[in-house]
């Protein structure tokens, strides 16, 4: 976000995304609400609206759109929507530094991963294909976790343990991508 | 209480006031003007009834400039200085650029961007292509009968940073406002949406002469999203051509070409490519300056072997933009074709194989994207009432990222991102004592920075001495409506000690830009001054409406001081406007600006609280 973004999101006195999109604070998504919203505020503030305006409405508008973009982006990802209500919650969830994984999680990370080798050198596509649906099952399965940890027991640490586990398979989801890549 | 305005018939202004806007596809083969008259857009066409301008430009010795059909007719008598799919080399380096070995001009090779050196002297692409902009920049005035408020010039979706900037360059050298770059695919999807009244998933299968593009987009009733884009902006219809070309020359087993015969052959092979649109066969038949005769026929299954590779490459980038969308073939309601080689049967076979339905064909694929433009061109002048025009949401075509340590790219905005958008990213030095730092920008997707385009390097100094890794230095990217990125780095801990900004700009300086400016006015023999007093004259105009209409709004949001310093600054400026000095009016607009600066903020944030509180209404 740019610094102007900024000063105009504190001027404005809003604090998280949930509340940019009037949306109540919680991992569970009314993404129908969330998409209207979004378009009704990008129909004010984008700058196609202001393109024959002067430079300091365009220059706002470009701040405000870059907000709103960003807010509508981490809303949408699990991932993302669960980090932003956790540090909302002041749980310092220190991702990049605590790698700390279950031994039977990482065990079962190398073996998909495994599997993804081999279908990526066998150039299997309805290898990578099958490996792709497993995992969207996962993701699935993670993510109604982690709504419930957050949402219902409100057991912040133990949510931020399930959000890794996701990072992980989006990681795997993004190998998978690479490898439909160097197949074709 | 608040007065009526009423305004004199014939002084009329603000609302219902027409700014004149247009929209321009500037294409590899052919380039095309549209604009919206009485609601309708139109292509617009020139003297003789000619609506396409073949985007070819003949250099002359003593600096005259041939553009369109009469350079094109010359191409094959003098092709060093006949510059043909200019569109292929903007943004790009001697070694970006494919076929090198059959194109018969002298390059030069220079920094950022290749150059071609002519009878005229030596050109960048950029001013090639602001010639073709200036043809449809007169023929726009002259048919609209009024100096432009503001055009919009597509791009193909998958155009780099690079690209992208050199056709605004290129836009701004011919004399152009341009208010938006706006990605081919996107435009064509606008023309087909509204005429269609379409809402669902569709893609756009955008097969240009030298660019693929293929999006998938979003429609519903007033907003046009574009959820993934992918392509390959070295494919198009040229290269079916360069395919006939090679099999003509194995086939009549001739020696290498020199420039003009080659020039004829690819044109033969052109005209052969689209004869078989509608033929089983067809004739090549050409006689080379040897006085050798080539005699050929080409028959359809001979052109579909040939070119069947080039076919297969495109459904590579189809297959991504699906993947990155998340979606399946079966999920695309509808596939628009665009794109002069979508008429090739090969092409539409294959198409149509992949989504297991008939693709649209119900619109011109020559012109879909320039009345696509022209209609976003009428939005963006403000020529539409709210409620009446549409949101547009695009995304990046490619990663935007950094170089990081062993020469590997970190990416900082993934692409299908939608715009603007913008990411900040922490850097920590070092070494001890480290007080500088280099910075490289990169965009493509791959791992290796030797891979990926490098758009800029650029180096933040004057950070204060520390430990190593004590240091916080941050990056921020931010790309604009346009896809444009500007990226700037800032030394965190102790505020803005070292800050610095950088705009890729592809060896092509504000000075050059400059030189190319009144090099084109001069050939042109067009009064710089009149120029430069109607571009600020329009500038200063528009933003007095904008303020006016801010002002009608909102005028709540300003104390009465506040409001007679904006009253004050826009007196000044109609008086500098009824004069004829264009600095004095730029003075006087920049004044405006600057005065309207804080309210521009106001209002922006007014509207989202407005938004907002909508939502709770409706909510209760």
């Amino acid at each position: 976000m740019s610094a102007g973004a900024a000063k105009a999101l504190t001027s404005s006195g809003l604090h998280s995304h949930f509340e940019l999109f009037g949306l109540s604070p919680a991992f569970a998504l009314d993404a129908e609400a969330l998409e209207r919203s979004y378009r009704d505020i990008q129909s004010r503030v984008h700058p196609d609206r202001f393109a024959h305006a002067g430079d300091a409405e365009r220059r706002a508008s470009l701040q405000w759109t870059t907000r709103v973009n960003e807010a509508y982006r981490t809303l949408k990802s699990p991932v993302q929507r669960a980090k932003h209500l956790l540090e909302l919650r002041g749980v310092d969830v220190a991702f990049e530094t605590n790698t700390q994984m279950p031994a039977d999680f990482l065990m079962q990370q190398l073996e998909l991963r495994e599997a993804l080798e081999s279908a990526t050198g066998r150039k299997d596509a309805a290898a990578l294909d099958a490996l792709r649906s497993s995992l969207s099952l996962s993701r699935k399965v993670l993510e109604k976790q982690i709504g419930e940890a957050i949402d219902v027991g409100k057991d912040y640490p133990g949510a931020a343990e399930l959000v890794r586990k996701l990072m992980f398979l989006e990681r795997l989801d993004a190998e998978i991508d690479s490898a439909y890549e160097e197949i074709e | 209480m608040a007065l009526l305005q009423i305004s004199e018939p014939g002084m009329a202004s603000a609302p219902h006031e027409q700014h004149l806007a247009v929209g321009i596809d500037l294409g590899t083969t052919n380039s095309l003007v549209a604009t919206v008259r009485s609601g309708v857009a139109t292509v617009l066409s020139d003297a003789h009834g000619r609506r396409l301008l073949p985007s070819v430009v003949r250099y002359h010795a003593d600096g005259k400039v041939d553009v369109g059909y009469p350079a094109q007719a010359k191409a094959a008598v003098d092709p060093k200085n006949t510059i043909v799919s200019v569109k292929r080399f903007m943004g790009r380096g001697l070694k970006d650029v494919a076929h090198l070995e059959s194109a018969p001009y002298d390059f030069v090779d220079a920094p950022g961007m290749v150059q071609l050196c002519t009878a005229a002297g030596i050109k960048s692409p950029v001013e090639v292509s602001a010639e073709i902009l200036r043809v449809l920049r007169e023929r726009a005035e002259q048919s609209l009968g009024g100096s432009l408020a503001g055009a919009v010039i597509t791009v193909p979706a998958y155009f780099d940073d690079a690209q992208r900037q050199a056709t605004k360059d290129a836009g701004r050298i011919a004399g152009l406002n341009v208010l938006r770059l706006l990605n081919e695919p996107t435009a064509a999807a606008i023309a087909y949406g509204l005429d269609n009244a379409a809402e669902g998933l569709y893609a756009v299968y955008d097969l240009g002469g030298g660019t693929f593009d293929l999006s998938i987009l979003k429609l519903s009733r007033g907003v046009f999203e574009v959820v993934a884009t992918s392509g390959d902006s070295m494919l198009g219809g040229d290269d079916f051509d360069q395919r006939v070309f090679c099999w003509a020359v194995e086939q009549a087993k001739l020696p290498p070409l020199g420039p003009r015969d080659t020039r004829l052959l690819q044109m033969k092979a052109r005209e052969a490519k689209e004869h078989l649109t509608f033929h089983g066969e067809a004739p090549i038949t050409a006689k080379l300056s040897t006085g050798e005769l080539v005699d050929l026929v080409l028959d359809t299954e001979t052109f579909g072997s040939i070119s069947q590779t080039l076919v297969q490459k495109t459904l590579v980038p189809l297959r991504k933009a699906l993947r990155d969308a998340g979606l399946t073939a079966d999920d695309v309601k509808g596939v628009v074709m665009v794109g002069g080689a979508t008429r090739m049967p090969q092409v539409q076979r294959a198409v149509a194989e992949f989504f297991r339905r008939d693709p649209l064909n119900n619109l011109d694929p020559d012109k879909v994207v320039a009345l696509g433009a022209a209609m976003q061109a009428n939005v963006l002048a403000g020529n539409k009432p709210q409620g009446e025009d549409w949101l547009l949401l695009d995304v990046i075509p490619l990663s935007l990222g950094l170089e990081t340590m062993g020469g590997l790219a970190e990416k900082v905005i993934p692409r299908n991102t939608t715009i603007p958008a913008a990411k900040a990213q922490e850097f920590t030095t070092f070494k001890d004592g480290q007080t500088a730092m280099s910075f490289h920008v990169v965009q493509g997707e791959r791992e290796l920075v030797s891979d990926c385009r490098s758009l800029a390097r650029f180096e933040l100094r004057g950070i204060p001495p520390m430990a190593a890794g004590a240091a916080r230095i941050r990056v921020t990217f931010q790309v604009d409506a346009d896809g444009l990125l500007s990226v700037s780095a800032r030394e965190a801990t102790t505020g803005a000690e070292a800050s610095v900004t950088v705009k890729p700009s592809y060896g092509l300086g504000d000075a050059d830009i400059e030189r190319m400016l009144r090099d084109s006015f001069e050939h042109a023999k067009e009064d710089v001054h009149a120029r430069a007093l109607a571009e600020a004259a329009v500038d200063g105009q528009r933003l007095l409406h904008a303020t006016r209409s801010a002002l009608d709004a909102d005028k709540g949001l300003l104390s009465l001081e506040e409001f007679e310093v904006i009253e004050g600054a826009m007196k000044h400026l109609e008086a500098r406007l009824a004069g004829a000095d264009h600095r004095a009016i730029k003075q006087a607009t920049e004044a405006l600006g600057r005065a309207t600066d804080d309210f521009a903020g106001r209002r922006m944030d007014e509207g989202i609280r407005r938004a907002l509180a909508g939502k709770k209404i409706g909510s209760l």
